[in-house]
């Protein structure tokens, strides 16, 4: 997947001796067994906008790639037993835990596969987040969990892993056509005083390096992703206010109806990779 | 007599002009080149070599220069910039480099002299609303060190 820019990968690999190049043909193969899809046909959506669709796993160092071939590697696996036990805990006034409706976690296989998608009784697109507020607000009568709050990115992961190796397929039409169309128009506004679009880099520039940071696809099938920088879980949100933020623009909060609009489009992008959360990402 | 009139021209712009200096919206672009000096006073290469590497300029996040070897990292979204002090005039860099969508249209490089007509512009890096005029990524001084520095890259 070289870009059409004669000589500057060679030009690269000069100037950056001591970046560790990602392996492009490496196969990610977890725990020696589930063999998951990290590059695949792009959807007809996307109308001739990749060439191929890319999980960042492959952009990855093989050092940052080895960590997610072994859930005994792979810190994000941490917070998913985290999450287990949360998810027995009770809590609320209706004196439930996700365990009293739910009997075991793995009923969700497939859910994430299809996040975000839209709610018929809500009338909204709804992320894993809306999901699992309803279950503590409505059925639990507890406090909703915050966005970026420990124990939502730790239900987040245990949920998502129970899809892991499916093939990511969001819905773009139907009811949730005009928030796709929203998500599509955030992706392609050069935002900020640097009027960077999330095309600008992720579409266009991908496998190309900016100082240090080797672009990628910005695809979201890895989410929520253990991020070395931070030593945590983080959300599409996270990344989404972290990037606009860079392009010294007045960025969007994280869960509001503009990223909620912004993570169905860029799931579209990955539709056919394979779930990897938690993947491990720097 | 007319330094006196553009600075107090400045003055009525915005007060964010200094004398001598044209205004961001005030420059002249032909073909995507500027012929005029930002200020009037030559750059100075030296700090224009700084600005490659850091702060508002960075240059190097995006293009290679083989002369700048001694800091690490330099980016491959933009063209190597060897020669460019033969392959451009010293107008056609300084309009690159002040507005580079003018003779490149849908580029992805950013406009180090502009200030307006920005999506959602933020505080610098703080993700919150700009307030009040902003200040162009780099001062009309330190464009024309840029520039001044863009001419010295020639081919061995």
């Amino acid at each position: 997947m070289k870009k059409p820019i004669a000589g500057l990968a060679l030009a690269a690999a000069l100037a950056l001796p001591s970046v560790a190049v990602a392996d492009e043909d490496a196969k990610l193969i977890i725990n020696g067994e589930i063999e998951l899809v990290t590059e695949t046909e792009p959807a007809a959506h996307l109308d001739g906008a990749l060439r191929s669709v890319r999980s960042g796993w492959t952009f990855r160092t093989t050092e940052t790639q080895a960590l997610q071939m072994d859930d005994f590697d792979n810190p994000g696996m941490i917070f998913v037993d985290q999450a287990l036990d949360s998810f027995e805990t009770v809590d609320g006034a209706a004196g439930k835990s996700c365990a009293s409706c739910h009997e075991d976690p793995a009923e969700f296989e497939g859910l994430r596969a299809q996040l975000p998608k839209y709610n018929e009784e809500a009338g909204e697109v709804w992320t894993m987040e809306m999901y699992v507020n309803n279950c503590r607000t409505e059925r639990m009568e507890a406090e909703a969990w915050g966005w970026k709050s420990q124990p939502m990115l730790n239900m987040n992961a245990l949920i998502s892993l129970q899809s892991r190796g499916m093939p990511v397929n969001v819905a773009i039409d139907g009811p949730a056509q005009s928030v796709w169309e929203q998500g599509k128009e955030m992706y392609y506004t050069r935002y900020g005083q640097l009027e960077l679009s999330c095309a600008n880099c992720h579409e266009d520039n991908y496998d190309n390096y900016i100082r240090a940071d080797h672009l990628s696809q910005g695809q979201t099938n890895g989410f929520p992703v253990y991020r070395l920088k931070q030593a945590n879980l983080i959300t599409q949100h996270n990344r989404f206010r972290g990037c606009i933020r860079d392009t010294r623009a007045h960025t969007f909060a994280e869960g509001s109806p503009e990223f909620v609009a912004l993570e169905l489009y860029v799931a579209s992008r990955g539709n056919g990779l394979s779930v990897e959360a938690p993947s491990v990402r720097n | 007599m007319k330094y006196l009139t553009t600075a107090i021209a400045a003055l009525f712009v915005g007060g964010a002009a200094l004398a001598g200096q044209i205004a961001p919206s005030d420059v002249v672009f032909e073909d995507g080149a500027v012929a005029q000096s930002l200020t009037g006073v030559a750059g100075d290469p030296e700090n224009g070599k700084v600005l490659m590497n850091k702060g508002a300029g960075n240059c190097i996040a995006c293009h290679e220069v083989t002369a700048l070897q001694e800091w690490p990292f330099h980016g491959e979204v933009g063209p190597i910039l060897d020669g460019a002090g033969e392959r451009w005039s010293e107008a056609e860099l300084r309009g690159i480099v002040s507005n580079a969508k003018v003779m490149f249209e849908g580029t992805i490089m950013p406009s180090f002299y502009k200030n307006t007509g920005y999506t959602r512009p933020g505080d610098a890096y703080t993700g919150k609303a700009a307030e009040g005029e902003l200040a162009p990524l780099l001062t009309a001084q330190e464009v024309e060190d840029v520039v001044a520095y863009l001419m010295t890259l020639k081919y061995e």
